[in-house]
């Protein structure tokens, strides 16, 4: 069964419609990229999934559970739309670090809330919620670790580099053990150097099977990790297919307009 | 005679200073309120509370101080004068003088509110969406993203304009002076009755020099201590 399951999500804002009808889905372990020209609708799309922006039209599964759908009747509890939050993780253009913590208490804080309140309706002793919280920094420390970033625990985010920065915004996303893990152009705010660290991270990522919806500019990087592409184009998806495929015989105009132009940038 | 005076003046410091004290515990979380309510999506609170600022804001604080102190007893005195049975006139009927700290405490944080919630306002709002996202997509309550993340960013960002108002307040204090509040001025006033004594009026200035520097070094070390990170 697919993992993320899209169905003609549409999306406007005012009288633009940014989003014309997205259908798509992708596996467990799958890393799927999305690519396309601004204003082709991905971010939208992503943020759509993620839950900050709520479609018009459609429905979105997540592992069996419907996140969102547009036909559903009656509100949401809050308890629900946290459970649906959590479904999906998301990494930010420009990170959105907490700023007044340091990497590893960015790591913990959503986790910590949660485990808090878990806590407080099992009703459990002190010793308990310690070993806990104690289990969650371990937790937190090893992710940092499996980002290179171990001797930069106690850092705030003012001192570590954009690449550092991201790196540190992966493993947050990462602690709330996301079932799809989303990625607005991870890079864009990078510089070209400094790219690569963070790549590295994600393709580290996707070779431990992790299920990633990445929308990105860097070609080259997406046509390594992906097991499958989208090109977007105008608010719908013009093209999908294999990389090979897609940008070895691309079969729509706009599509090989996009390719000639990104390669000759 | 400086040694009496001196003694004297402390006397009346000490009331000013309990009104700037009062007046800020009141006045920060009730500006926090105003704050959110000229936020709010709910447009007949926004537009009560945006035009409560304007008309605080829009008339001398000394003003109101009258207004407050002498307001009550008028409308009661008018409405007695009326001797209708209706239990709400008769019930505004009975409103008298108030005492004058009360009424000057009264004035002070409503006015003081009012100034707080636009430094609050202009504070919350130069948060980037993005940290707001941040903590939704972590699966963060509004609370758990306001207290918790949004909430010291605001602070860092709006001690400098704080200190300036919560300085000003410390000399508005003297406004009270008006509806005959006992504080460092009358005290330093009543000199020039009693004894001929013109100075020590002049004296009194040098408590608050005293105390602003006091609280210029306080507001100092919060911005030091808020320095470790930036945002």
């Amino acid at each position: 069964m697919a993992i993320l399951e899209v169905e003609q999500i549409h999306k406007s804002f005012g009288k633009t419609e940014v989003l014309k009808g997205i259908d798509f889905s992708m596996e467990e372990g799958q890393v799927v990229s999305v690519i396309g020209s601004s204003g082709s609708g991905k971010t939208t799309l992503l943020r759509c999934i993620t839950g900050l922006e709520t479609a018009d039209r459609g429905k979105i599964t997540v592992g069996g559970r419907v996140t969102f759908d547009a036909a559903r009747k009656g509100k949401l509890s809050m308890a629900e739309k946290r459970q649906n939050q959590l479904c999906t993780g998301l990494v930010f253009q420009s990170f959105n670090l907490f700023p007044q913590y340091t990497a590893l208490r960015n790591v913990t804080l959503a986790k910590e809330f949660l485990v808090k309140e878990a806590c407080k309706k099992e009703q459990c002793d002190r010793a308990e919620i310690k070993a806990r919280l104690t289990a969650i920094d371990e937790e937190a420390k090893a992710l940092l670790l499996s980002v290179g970033l171990s001797d930069k625990l106690n850092s705030y985010p003012c001192e570590l580099s954009g690449g550092q920065q991201q790196r540190v915004a992966i493993a947050r996303a990462l602690m709330l053990s996301p079932q799809v893990l989303c990625f607005d152009e991870p890079t864009s705010a990078l510089d070209p150097e400094i790219t690569n660290e963070v790549l590295a991270v994600i393709r580290k990522l996707a070779n431990e099977g992790r299920t990633m919806l990445i929308v990105t500019h860097e070609m080259g990087f997406a046509r390594e990790v992906s097991n499958e592409i989208i090109f977007m184009h105008d608010g719908v998806i013009a093209e999908r297919g294999a990389p090979d495929v897609v940008f070895d015989q691309p079969k729509n105009a706009r599509l090989r307009e996009f390719l000639s132009a990104m390669l000759h940038a | 005679m400086f040694w009496s005076v001196t003694v004297s003046l402390l006397e009346g410091f000490g009331k000013t200073l309990e009104l700037f004290l009062l007046t800020l515990l009141f006045a920060l979380p009730l500006g926090l309120v105003f704050s959110f309510g000229s936020m709010s999506r709910f447009r007949p609170l926004k537009w009560l509370v945006r035009a409560l600022i304007w008309v605080i804001r829009g008339t001398p604080l000394m003003l109101q101080l009258i207004v407050i102190y002498y307001g009550p007893g008028l409308i009661g005195s008018q409405v007695a004068a009326l001797g209708s049975q209706n239990p709400f006139l008769q019930w505004l009927g009975t409103w008298s003088v108030m005492d004058r700290f009360v009424a000057a405490l009264i004035a002070f944080v409503i006015n003081y509110a009012c100034y707080f919630s636009e430094i609050y306002r202009g504070g919350i709002e130069s948060i980037s969406k993005g940290q707001y996202e941040a903590g939704q997509v972590l699966g963060m309550t509004k609370t758990q993203v306001f207290f918790r993340v949004v909430l010291l960013q605001v602070v860092k960002r709006i001690v400098p304009p704080m200190s300036n108002e919560i300085i000003t307040l410390v000399k508005d204090t003297s406004l009270a002076r008006i509806i005959a509040v006992y504080e460092v001025i009358w005290a330093g006033q009543a000199f020039i009755k009693s004894d001929g004594l013109l100075w020590p009026l002049f004296y009194t200035g040098a408590f608050y020099l005293v105390f602003v520097g006091l609280l210029s070094l306080l507001f100092g070390r919060i911005e030091k201590k808020l320095d470790y990170f930036r945002g």
